[in-house]
């Protein structure tokens, strides 16, 4: 036992090394769990980009698989990721519905005229209302919502090709079966 | 008197170990209890709140409420713009009617554990909570052993 004495210290750094290494293996910190995972999306009333006296409810969702994606004109991210959009909308696969993030409607409409406009609604949420409610931590994040107006899958930044390819399309294709 | 003679190092000594234990489990009761205090005064219910009282409220939720776009600032302190509006979100709520705990527990809600600076009691957090106190434990024993060599 004392020829192990001296060893103690090297010892316990060589566990305190090994317990820093899994635990920054285990998580990406800027991933965050969303808590939302198949709770009903939360209910909200909010105008469109285009219509001041419009009203949308969380009502709207029910009835057909969505995407609803956050985004802002100040978002450059967002840029990157609309293309990808553009295509997914052309494929009529699904209803896209943009949430235009503290933004305000005459720079959101400039820049959905300038980059195209995928949406088949766009729901306008300058003050934070829905974002917070949706755990939003940043633009761009989609959700995919199912019939009953469930989330199914959050995805925190760019939905790029693969993304699309690899894991919304699969799960959207498992939603449209599973009814 | 004549039996078990007691030497005058070794009443030092316990002394000196009693003083030590007085001194380690006044410092581990304060951190035991340093929460609680702190949760006890934000638990008053509300009838009807004056605007001093809600923004000190919301002082106190949004100090434990971390920006969760700047990662280790609370809303309270920071310029991020998400976490203007979670202000406004927390001083509404308290002027609805809600407690400080309805308030984080919707915040916890919608952003998980995460956005909780104090990291939460829980399965996952044991080991943190407790490796201080069992530091203290350790180091209190290695001193009894160490105070016994001496005598």
């Amino acid at each position: 036992m004392n020829s192990l004495k001296p060893y103690i210290p090297l010892i316990a750094f060589v566990i305190l090394v090994i317990g820093f290494a899994v635990g920054l293996k285990q998580g990406d910190l800027r991933k965050l769990e969303s808590t939302l995972i198949d709770q009903p999306f939360p209910d909200f009333s909010l105008t469109t980009l285009d219509d001041l006296g419009s009203n949308i409810t969380e009502a709207e969702l029910k009835g057909s698989i969505s995407l609803i994606n956050i985004f802002g004109s100040w978002c450059v991210a967002c840029v990157q990721e609309h293309p990808n959009l553009m295509q997914i909308a052309q494929t009529n696969r699904i209803r896209l519905i943009g949430v235009n993030w503290r933004d305000s409607r005459v720079k959101g409409r400039a820049w959905l005229d300038r980059y195209g406009d995928p949406y088949s609604l766009i729901l306008f949420d300058d003050s934070s209302q829905l974002a917070i409610d949706l755990g939003v931590t940043g633009a761009p994040e989609t959700f995919l919502v199912d019939h009953e107006g469930r989330i199914r899958y959050k995805h925190v930044g760019i939905v790029t090709r693969d993304v699309w390819m690899e894991t919304l399309l699969p799960l959207i294709k498992s939603l449209e079966s599973g009814t | 008197m004549d039996g078990n003679a007691v030497t005058p190092d070794k009443i030092i000594g316990e002394r000196y170990m009693i003083r030590h234990l007085l001194i380690s489990s006044i410092f581990a009761i304060t951190l035991v209890s340093a929460p609680t205090l702190l949760a006890q005064t934000s638990a008053e219910s509300s009838v009807s709140i004056s605007e001093a009282e809600i923004e000190s409220r919301a002082k106190d939720v949004g100090r434990a409420l971390r920006c969760v776009v700047c990662q280790n600032q609370s809303i309270e302190e920071s310029d991020a713009s998400l976490a203007e509006d979670m202000r406004i979100l927390v001083r509404a709520r308290i002027r609805e009617g809600d407690s400080n705990e309805a308030v984080m527990d919707y915040m916890q809600s919608r952003y998980g554990d995460f956005v909780l600076l104090e990291p939460p009691v829980q399965k996952n957090t044991y080991i943190l909570w407790a490796f201080p106190f069992l530091l203290l434990v350790m180091g209190f024993l290695w001193f009894v052993r160490a105070a016994r060599k001496q005598t």
